[in-house]
């Protein structure tokens, strides 16, 4: 059963991309929270470096020693643009620009130079090679298991330890710092520590989806959950769910249309964040415009509440509370007075003496409110 | 081969003249940006110009620059949009609207690519290579695009220049003033679309944003002047794009991207250390020299009044000043502040703590004589 799953490359290739998915969410959560997202960008084109160096100094592959080689290159990466920042000479944004395409070109021409014979070249540092994550097995307890499963299952179980187990120290981190650093945590110690497990998932994950296609996973799947929640934990279970299904459409679609399947997934988690974007239930355009609406239909009901009150007991009575004036002195057109009669009518703000509108004491009552508020 | 083959070489001249024209309009136009607090706006134009590339490569059925250039500049201009709507409609921050953009819009990109490759089109080869740029495939008739779009986003700004200037430091006044804001902000965003465009065959889209955002701090170090930082930066720019360009030509296999980069970063360290007055080193040199006037006030105010035989002896601020030739105030009140001087309206006497601190330096200076 274990062995024919093991052997299936469909099924591996679906579980390595949702691994991705998780490992890159659990920590990509706390980055976009942050407002520091575009650090996952500069970490995961700076390990390239690493991965070169690290493979021209122990010419391994693959393995522990690589990930914490070239994840070291990934805190390099921040501790240079931080250095730069606090230099006053260049602002973080340019700052982040100017260091991670430096790396990334050295590691580029190291390979340039040195890989005719590795199994990265440059077309692979890009977009990865998700389809052969099978080929590539190693033996463990009598199994062929695919390496990027173990080492992408590796990195998010530790992701998931991390968060697991500092999830309070994190949120308080995240979103106030400042009493985070009061109550004697180190909110700065705890951020590297992030960044580091960044950088180890995006060389765990390089393999499979390269340098680039990582960072659709670390920033555009928390993006969409927390378009759709402002729970925290329910914020990372949202990801886990997009990462899966990211990566069962991806790779459904990638094989129908021939086309990659890494590229293809990292593309479906953007269709799910517009999707998000969208019909989101209470960030999204539709929901919003909903909400705008409603809104604008209470504030009719309501002016007419307050014009009708106005004209109460007045003598020009007949001629300003009837469904005429409306149009004439508010200016509304047939459509929205109508709108505003009918609905006043309905909640039995006003009700119909002839043509003459009068209002109930409900009605009275609202009108007195917007006009004297706070006088009970 | 000597300078003269060299410099007569085809593939060469077509190379200078794009990494020139590169150089130009990214220097130009990143200046801008950065000033903007933009700079990774350019990152994620740059990645959202590959599914334009392949777009264009699709509906022209070959690899011809004029359409691949378009859907470069119309997939830039609807990431630019996209990153708008974002920032403006949801409740995201920039930064992940920014990588949202440039991680989709790289990833439609890669599934184009391999889409292209599927379909076994013959006329697919190279187009793979503007994902790290590649200079020696430089045609004439590639150069006569880029000079088109560098000549066009170089004039809008000689024309719009005073706009421009004023949208990037007081925005808020050019609003006062009626100025068209967002439509000026717009046309900056849109070319800096235009460069990644010229940049595609030099640079290619992955390490764009560099292109666009180093010449550019690398001239601010320089000056503090926009009218001096833009033609500077243009300057760094197109002498970075001619080396790197130069060598990937020379030695084949060389990714010419990469180099381009590798060289523009060299002139933002070498301007980082360097420049007057900002530069790091220069700041090291100067605090270096105020410690020396410091020393030089304390000694002669500590020889004045041995001289005198009073600890307390004052000395006049212009005498102090006419014995070094210079002007001494700020140089004695940071002494003041330090509790080594104390001050007599114009005149200064040694505190203790100073006599100290003169003695002690006297000695050092005499141990190192002898």
């Amino acid at each position: 059963m274990l062995a024919s799953l093991l052997g299936n490359p469909a099924v591996m290739i679906m579980t390595v991309g949702a691994l991705v998915g998780i490992a890159a969410t659990l920590v990509g959560t706390f980055l976009v929270l942050r407002g520091t997202s575009m650090l996952s960008d500069a970490i995961s084109h700076s390990i390239v470096f690493g991965i070169v160096i690290v493979w021209l100094l122990t010419h391994q592959q693959s393995g522990p020693v690589q990930i914490v080689g070239a994840a070291l290159t990934g805190i390099l990466t921040v501790f240079l643009t931080e250095l730069l920042v606090n230099s006053k000479r260049v602002k973080q944004d340019a700052a982040i620009g100017l260091v991670f395409p430096l790396l990334f070109s050295i590691g580029v021409l190291l390979l340039n130079l040195y890989a005719g014979n590795v199994h990265i070249d440059t077309h692979t540092v890009l977009l990865g090679e998700i389809g052969f994550v099978w080929l590539d097995t190693v033996t463990l307890g009598g199994y062929e298991v695919p390496q990027s499963l173990l080492s992408m299952g590796a990195m998010t179980l530790l992701n998931a330890l991390f968060v697991g187990l500092l999830f309070k120290e994190l949120k308080l981190a995240t979103f106030d710092a400042a009493l985070a650093r009061a109550l004697g945590f180190a909110p700065g110690v705890l951020f590297y520590a992030l960044l580091l497990l960044t950088s180890g998932t995006a060389v765990a994950a390089f393999d499979a989806v390269g340098a680039v296609l990582f960072v659709a996973f670390v920033i555009v799947i928390p993006s969409t959950a927390y378009l759709l929640t402002d729970r925290l934990a329910l914020m990372l279970a949202i990801g886990v769910a997009v990462s899966i299904a990211s990566s069962i459409c991806g790779y459904g679609l990638a094989v129908r249309l021939d086309v990659s399947i890494g590229g293809m997934m990292a593309a479906m988690t953007g269709v799910f964040l517009l999707l998000a974007f969208l019909f989101g239930p209470r960030y999204g355009l539709v929901a919003q415009a909903r909400e705008r609406r409603r809104q604008r239909h209470l504030n009719e009901s309501r002016n007419l509440a307050v014009h009708l009150y106005n004209h109460e007991g007045e003598p020009e009575q007949g001629e300003e509370n009837v469904a005429r004036a409306l149009r004439e002195h508010l200016l509304w057109s047939h459509e929205r007075s109508r709108r505003a009669i009918l609905q006043a009518l309905d909640a039995g703000h006003i009700q119909r003496q002839g043509e003459l509108l009068q209002l109930t004491a409900t009605g009275r009552e609202v009108a007195r409110e917007i006009l004297e508020p706070g006088r009970r | 081969m000597s300078l003269a083959v060299l410099l007569n070489d085809y593939t060469l001249q077509n190379v200078v003249m794009g990494a020139l024209l590169l150089g130009a309009i990214s220097g130009v136009l990143g200046s801008f940006a950065v000033l903007r607090k933009q700079s990774l706006l350019g990152d994620a134009l740059s990645h959202a110009a590959l599914p334009g590339v392949c777009l264009g490569f699709i509906i022209a059925g070959s690899r011809e620059m004029g359409s691949i250039m378009a859907g470069a500049l119309g997939s830039g201009a609807g990431a630019a949009l996209m990153v708008l709507l974002l920032t403006r409609y949801s409740r995201l921050k920039t930064d992940a609207a920014l990588g949202i953009v440039l991680s989709t819009s790289f990833a439609l990109g890669v599934v184009l690519l391999t889409f292209i490759q599927s379909m076994n089109n013959a006329s697919q080869g190279g187009l793979d290579s503007f994902l790290f740029g590649q200079a020696a495939a430089t045609l004439r008739s590639d150069l006569v695009v880029m000079a088109a779009v560098t000549a066009l986003a170089l004039t809008l700004v000689a024309l719009l220049w005073k706009e421009f200037k004023l949208v990037c430091f007081d925005p808020g006044f050019a609003r006062a003033l009626g100025m068209p804001v967002l439509l000026l902000e717009v046309i900056l965003t849109v070319m800096i679309a235009l460069a990644v465009v010229v940049g595609l065959q030099m640079v290619g889209v992955v390490l764009m944003a560099a292109m666009v955002i180093a010449p550019a701090v690398a001239a601010r170090q320089w000056s503090p002047r926009l009218e001096v930082m833009v033609p500077l930066s243009a300057a760094f720019g197109m002498a970075a794009g001619v080396c790197g360009a130069l060598v990937s030509t020379l030695g084949r296999g060389l990714a010419t991207g990469p180099l381009i980069i590798i060289s523009v970063s060299v002139f933002v360290i070498a301007s980082l250390m360097l420049a007057p007055r900002r530069g790091l080193l220069w700041e090291a040199v100067s605090r270096l020299r105020r410690r020396l006037r410091h020393q030089q006030l304390l000694t002669t105010l500590h020889r004045l009044a041995l001289a005198h035989g009073d600890s307390h002896f004052r000395s006049e601020q212009g005498l102090l000043d006419g014995y070094h030739g210079t002007h001494t105030r700020s140089a004695m009140k940071r002494l003041a502040q330090r509790g080594l001087v104390a001050r007599h309206e114009r005149y200064w006497m040694l505190t203790d703590a100073g006599h100290e601190e003169a003695a002690n330096i006297l000695a050092r200076m005499e141990g190192r004589v002898t």
